[in-house]
């Protein structure tokens, strides 16, 4: 859950820009550009490596004996046991097996997939790697520019009438778990109520006559956007709230500067000064939000994919929940992570490129 | 100090007690202001009577399958919001659902909270590399995405309604954790505090008597938009099948719903209403938790 609740953001808003700038004037020191992109890609690297360390502890610290959780009514004698641990190697040390585990996960081995009979992860994760990547990209660049755009309007017209109704129904979304805004969805647009047809697919991310080893055709292009229409409408929604007030909130900060009352008294139009001045100030601490996100967008995608059905990382980690398939949710737990992670250091690579205030 | 012995007698206690009326007062009156808060608000007392009275509104045995009385997946009508896959009533399943939403929501938080605070402060507090490590500690969990930690480790702990309150609150500290440390960072610059230092107080001192207190509202405010999210978290995990199955929660009720294909065919009473409750309550903690966090930062209420 975490960060990227918009709520607790509006009230430190651009805070982080500003605490910054003052600490960078006290100390009269900036660092070089270089300096900041190495500082954060050890930030980065060091997140992978928690990540790396907290994956191995979750499966095979915390439960005790994997071979029984991950057995549960499955293995009815002591030799499947020991043959089971004998092939995932739990029957090593443990420092031994995170060796293994790491040199492992280096050489992109993640184990193979009880469910599909000895697929190996890292195939199914490659596969289903694209349409996850899909949903999310769309969805978040979309969520942004339209929350960036409501949050603008909003902020410049405080307190009236489409302030309250863009925030009390960007607010409303975003109080909806995701996958049940997709079974709305599905039921009005998909389905289809009284005399309204059935507009979208319902499901999956092709039709029949189209699978993922599709050529590329403007057919095949146009099937699969037909297919993400919903889907990329739910996240959309239910994220729209996490930029619009953040973007509110860092434009109202603006709002009382003296550059814009500058800006006014040159004769500047309205909306040049919103557009020219006030907009691409606020804008820069909303950039790291996007990559903040990610995480959220990629929980609620996870959930999505389930609902529509779509061949996602998502889908893989929730048909793996059942069984439980171990190294599968091992393997989208620390992919998922490390794409959040990955995302995460391009953000503050771009912010410290267009904001020299930061890196200080 | 012979003047102030004549006045009449008032202990140190009086003063604060008589301050810190004053202080609710003052907090009152300025969250009475937000129409959406107060909004919020009633909403949230509406739950949260329906939550302690539920015993009173639906008969416990009614939410018990073996003691169901309707049909099944029976449309509104002898049934306020017809009955669900096993012929329950839903208003009454709604009513003891509250109990455990709420539950799951308050106490995931608190356990949160708990965490975030003592984390946030130490880090915002000490120097050097103390600081430096509880820092980095939280920027990793902050960078997590959710539903993949929530899955692992639900997975890992086995399915009950504890397990998904550990769950929830200990994925969820990370941001309260970087608020407290941001605040706590401006609090300890401040004049008071300074002067503490001064007098000779020491660390445990200047932070349990000085930051502590001045942190506590944004605490509050925060907590209350987190249970929006532990809520919300909530009915995700009973969607992706690891809630409790022996406990009716809304969101335990949004997955059999789901399960048994209400929304294919058309039993909408069994999956929409569940939903708008989790809606309402979220945007219930959300707007008084906005509304809060513009009463206790001076900053917001500028503008």
């Amino acid at each position: 859950m975490t960060q990227a609740e918009p709520q607790p953001q509006p009230a430190t808003g651009s805070a982080p820009a500003q605490a910054a700038a003052q600490s960078a004037a006290a100390t009269g020191r900036r660092k070089s550009y270089g300096r900041y992109v190495l500082g954060k890609v050890a930030g980065a690297a060091s997140s992978l490596a928690f990540v790396l360390v907290l994956g191995f502890f979750l499966f095979r610290v915390l439960p005790g004996d994997p071979a029984r959780t991950l057995g549960r009514g499955k293995f009815k004698t002591e030799e499947q046991l020991e043959a089971f641990r004998a092939d995932y190697g739990l029957d090593q040390p443990l420092v031994q097996q995170f060796f293994t585990y790491l040199k492992n996960t280096a050489q992109g081995d993640l184990g193979v997939s009880y469910r599909y009979q000895g697929v190996p992860v890292s195939e199914l994760i490659v596969d289903r790697l694209w349409p996850t990547l899909l949903l999310v990209g769309v969805a978040t660049l979309l969520s942004a520019a339209i929350g960036v755009y409501l949050g603008v309007i909003s902020a410049w017209n405080r307190g009236k009438a489409v302030d309250r109704v863009s925030t009390g129904t960007t607010l409303t979304f975003y109080s909806m778990p995701e996958w049940w805004l997709g079974l709305l969805l599905i039921a009005a647009f998909g389905v289809g109520i009284g005399p309204l047809p059935g507009l979208f697919p319902t499901g999956g991310l092709h039709s029949t006559e189209y699978s993922g080893d599709s050529p590329v055709t403007l057919g095949y292009l146009g099937d699969t956007a037909l297919h993400l229409v919903l889907p990329v409408l739910t996240l959309v929604l239910v994220y729209l709230a996490d930029f619009s007030l953040i973007m509110r909130s860092s434009l109202l900060d603006e709002i009382g500067e003296d550059y814009l009352t500058t800006a006014r008294a040159k004769g500047l139009r309205d909306v040049v000064v919103r557009r020219r001045h006030a907009t691409r100030n606020a804008l820069l601490p909303t950039t790291t939000l996007i990559a903040l996100s990610m995480g959220f967008i990629v929980s609620g995608a996870i959930t999505v994919e389930t609902v529509f059905s779509i061949p996602g990382l998502g889908l893989l980690a929730t048909e793996a929940l059942t069984i439980p398939d171990y190294w599968v949710l091992q393997g989208t737990f620390l992919v998922t992570s490390a794409g959040v992670i990955v995302a995460n250091l391009i953000a503050n690579l771009i912010y410290g490129l267009l904001d020299p205030r930061v890196r200080s | 100090m012979s003047a102030t012995s004549e006045a009449p007698r008032v202990t140190p206690r009086q003063v604060t007690r008589q301050r810190r009326i004053m202080g609710a007062k003052r907090t009152w009156a300025s969250f009475r202001r937000h129409r959406s808060g107060l909004f919020g608000l009633g909403l949230l007392t509406f739950f949260l009577l329906v939550a302690i009275f539920a015993p009173l509104l639906a008969d416990p045995e009614s939410i018990e399958v073996t003691k169901a009385t309707g049909g099944v997946l029976e449309s509104p009508g002898d049934y306020l919001l017809g009955t669900d896959e096993n012929g329950r009533s839903i208003v009454a399943l709604l009513v003891w659902g509250s109990r455990i939403s709420l539950f799951v929501g308050i106490l995931a938080t608190l356990i949160s909270m708990v965490i975030g605070t003592l984390v946030g402060l130490a880090s915002g507090f000490f120097e050097g590399w103390p600081a430096r490590i509880l820092y980095r500690f939280t920027e990793w969990f902050l960078v997590i995405p959710f539903v993949p930690l929530a899955i692992v480790l639900a997975t890992v702990l086995g399915r009950s309604l504890v397990n998904i309150v550990i769950v929830i609150g200990i994925t969820g500290w990370a941001s309260t954790a970087m608020l407290i440390r941001s605040q706590t960072l401006s609090i300890r610059e401040r004049p008071y505090v300074e002067r503490a230092r001064l007098l000779g107080a020491g660390r445990w001192h200047q932070m349990s008597r000085h930051v502590l207190p001045n942190v506590m509202p944004m605490v509050f405010a925060n907590t209350t938009l987190t249970v929006a999210l532990a809520i919300l978290a909530e009915t995700t995990l009973s969607f992706l099948g690891l809630g409790d199955p022996t406990r009716v929660s809304w969101g335990t009720m949004l997955d059999s719903a789901f399960g048994v294909g209400a929304m294919t065919t058309g039993a909408w009473w069994y999956i929409v209403p569940p939903g708008v409750c989790v809606v309402l309550v979220v945007l219930a903690f959300t707007l008084v938790g906005q509304a809060l966090e513009e009463v206790f930062n001076p900053r917001l209420r500028e503008r």
